[in-house]
């Protein structure tokens, strides 16, 4: 029997129906997760199947379905919550952050809190304002969360079981430009993706681009261009910012000597900030090249028309590791 | 247009007698339970002021005033099945609900361990420094026992400042939406550290914002212990009964200071403080007790004696408590701390001579 095909959001709805069915425990709860199946309909169907007192659309009001979710997990729930988008999660910033990543700590372990937090985010959708914002790099910030950036359907389905049963709070970044960008095999049934555990997506020997989420398939489209002029290029996907596997990322990187790195963030104190110190730290005598980063731009989002002048494209990345290369 | 303020709940009158036709909302003997639960709360903020100038003892932000409030209210719960979400000066409610005194007097002394948290079964969240953070969390808590079947009923506690947070609003927008089994409980103080009442909101009764969330707000002589515990009582009954939320304000005076950093010489209306000074809950207790002659002042000394032994034996208790170990406070973190973590901690070991 072949083995059935998804797309990244054919994933995740597979993922929460598996889990719901598993666990009864498990609710959604979020802006028009329910009637609606959510505005990219990854939940669709799920309040069919499991009702509105399992699948809630809430009020509209970011902050409370977060603090909620916390008093849910500590009531004994496992709540899947979802923000719409993930520049929204200003709205909720303090009841992530400081509450749900702290909950533990503060509460000496007595109790914990068991919660996913759903947010799709990125450019190249010409979304409006404020929907398509890189922000996961606030939450690294905030010990306590484990910050998590699938990059395929397979990894989607296997990484949202995992934050679901993660009895840490998981906040689960959705590239909203690969939802429905193709398909692979993702199986039925149970698997996760352990967090912590970087992969290598390309191997190649001449200069290493690091990326997470949507980025590692520009870096896929941008590698294809290098070879096409004898650069072979290597691809880590982080796929955890929070756990971060810094032992794939080093030795990635030591053996091309060279390392680009590619995200959707600003470029100051993006992630990839502290993606290049933990080279400088770990790596150093390894690196044949300066690290390179291409991000986007120091400003804020530009209106749909002009967001591909404002995102890393393939030609920026190959024209980065081609200057990396030749360093 | 004139905006209608809700009547205030009262029973006790300030010179200790009931008000015409009222009638007490507590039996004698657990009205000498609340009356001892209150001297307690006075006498342990009085004692651990002095302690935190000694610099033996934490910030604090004593309850001074605010007794028939805080106590009232937490005597409306079964601690077995129903749960307090404190915001920070409610102390004596949550000890009554479970949190051992000790050991929350350990935690001001500095001894933050997993030794002194809120014990396993004690239906306690932390208390918010963070405020009216605690208050979406707390309608999550009530919504969850509700769809888990379990016959709980959540208090969550709130200040007159924290009640302008968005949270507040968020937090009771919800709970009226998903009719969960809580009660808001509001200590109008009067004050937000420096900023008083009047600055906080232009509505003449707290209370009255219920409405807009479709539930129903009940404003309370904060300083009547008989009139915070029937309300309570009330609120209690329509939470368990699946008829949701309500909000208390309940009408009181901080009679100390913010807390042990604050002055409040430099902002306070003297009147005001003289008007509440007369209408103290635990005078007005003391004053009705005498009138029944179930209170003479030798029982009165003895009561008071009593709970000052207390105090000064969980003083002694909390000293006596394990110290921190530095690399305690990599501890509950994570379940499975990342490896970076760890070796942070390594690191940290090291630089310390921890073992
Ligand atoms: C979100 C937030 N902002 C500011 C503070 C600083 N702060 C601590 S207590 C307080 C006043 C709180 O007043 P109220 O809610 O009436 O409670 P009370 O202290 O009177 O019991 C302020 C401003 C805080 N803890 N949290
Ligand atoms: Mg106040």
């Amino acid at each position: 029997m072949a083995m059935p095909e998804r797309n990244v959001v054919e994933a995740i709805n597979n993922a929460l129906t598996e889990e719901m069915e598993r666990d009864p425990r498990v609710m959604l709860l979020g802006l028009d997760v329910g009637r609606l199946g959510g505005v990219f309909r990854t939940t669709s169907g799920l309040i069919e199947k499991y009702g509105a007192s399992r699948v809630v659309d809430t009020p509209l009001a970011e902050a409370s379905i977060i603090g909620a979710s916390l008093g849910l997990a500590v009531s004994g729930m496992v709540p899947v919550a979802e923000i719409q988008f993930l520049g929204f999660t200003a709205q909720a910033f303090h009841q992530i952050g400081p509450q749900l990543g702290k909950y533990r700590h503060r509460s000496r372990g007595r109790y914990h809190a068991q919660v996913t937090i759903r947010a799709p985010f990125g450019g190249g959708i010409r979304s409006p304002e404020f929907h398509s914002d890189a922000v996961e790099a606030q939450f690294v910030q905030s010990p306590g969360i484990k910050v998590v950036m699938p990059s395929n359907p397979y990894d989607a389905k296997g990484m949202l079981l995992e934050a679901i049963r993660d009895p840490d709070p998981v906040l689960f970044c959705e590239p909203d430009r690969l939802y429905r960008l193709y398909r692979m095999e993702v199986p039925d049934g149970d698997y996760t993706v352990p967090f912590g555990k970087a992969v290598v997506a390309r191997e190649g020997k001449d200069v290493t681009l690091v990326a997470w989420s949507a980025a590692v398939e520009l870096c896929q489209r941008a590698a294809a261009k290098l070879a096409e002029e004898d650069i072979e290029a290597s691809i880590v996907d982080l796929r955890t910012l929070v756990p971060l596997d810094v032992e794939t990322l080093v030795n990635a990187v030591a053996a091309t000597g060279r390392c680009v790195i590619v995200h959707e963030a600003p470029l100051s104190a993006g992630f990839g900030a502290e993606v290049a110190a933990t080279l400088a730290e770990e790596a150093f005598y390894d690196l044949d090249a300066p690290i390179a980063r291409v991000a986007s731009w120091d400003i804020p989002f530009p209106p749909a028309s002009m967001e591909h002048w404002y995102l890393p494209s393939v030609d920026r990345v190959v024209e980065a590791a081609k200057r990396t290369a030749a360093a | 247009m004139a905006i209608m303020a809700e009547t205030r709940l009262m029973t006790l009158q300030p010179d200790g007698k009931l008000l015409k036709g009222a009638r007490p909302s507590m039996d004698e003997e657990f009205l000498l339970d609340a009356l001892r639960w209150m001297l307690l709360s006075r006498l342990y903020d009085e004692k651990v002021i002095g302690l935190q100038r000694q610099g033996r003892f934490g910030v604090y932000s004593p309850g001074l005033g605010q007794e028939a409030s805080i106590v009232g209210s937490s005597m409306a719960l079964d601690p077995e099945r129903d749960w307090i979400v404190p915001q920070y000066r409610e102390l004596m409610a949550i000890v009554r609900h479970g949190y051992p005194l000790e050991k929350i007097t350990a935690t001001y002394m500095g001894k933050t361990t997993e030794a002194t948290r809120i014990p396993e079964g004690v239906n306690v969240l932390p208390t918010q420094v963070a405020l009216a953070a605690q208050l979406p969390q707390a309608v999550g808590l009530a919504w969850g026992l509700k769809l888990q079947g379990k016959d709980a009923v959540v208090m969550a506690y709130i200040g007159d400042g924290g009640s302008s947070e968005g949270d507040f609003h968020e937090a009771l927008n919800l709970a009226g939406v998903q009719k969960v089994p809580i009660v808001f409980f509001m200590q109008n103080n009067q004050w937000a550290i420096s900023t008083p009442r009047s600055l906080q909101s232009a509505t003449p009764s707290f209370s009255l914002r219920a409405a807009g969330y479709g539930f129903p707000g009940v404003e309370v002589d904060g300083n009547d212990i008989f009139a915070v515990y029937q309300a309570a009582v009330e609120a209690v009954r329509r939470a368990r009964a699946g008829d949701g939320p309500t909000l208390i304000e309940s009408v009181t005076y901080r009679m100390g200071f913010h807390n042990t950093t604050d002055n409040p010489s430099r902002y306070e209306d003297k009147e005001q403080r003289a008007d509440f000074e007369r209408r103290d809950p635990i005078d007005r207790v003391v004053r009705y007790l005498r009138s029944l002659g179930l209170l003479d002042e030798q029982r009165e000394d003895n009561l008071r004696a009593e709970v000052s032994a207390e105090v000064d034996r969980v003083i002694e208790a909390a000293a006596a408590e394990p110290g921190v170990r530095p690399d305690g406070m990599f501890d509950n973190v994570y379940e499975r701390p990342p490896a970076r973590v760890l070796k942070q901690r390594e690191q940290f070991r090291g630089s310390n001579g921890n073992a």
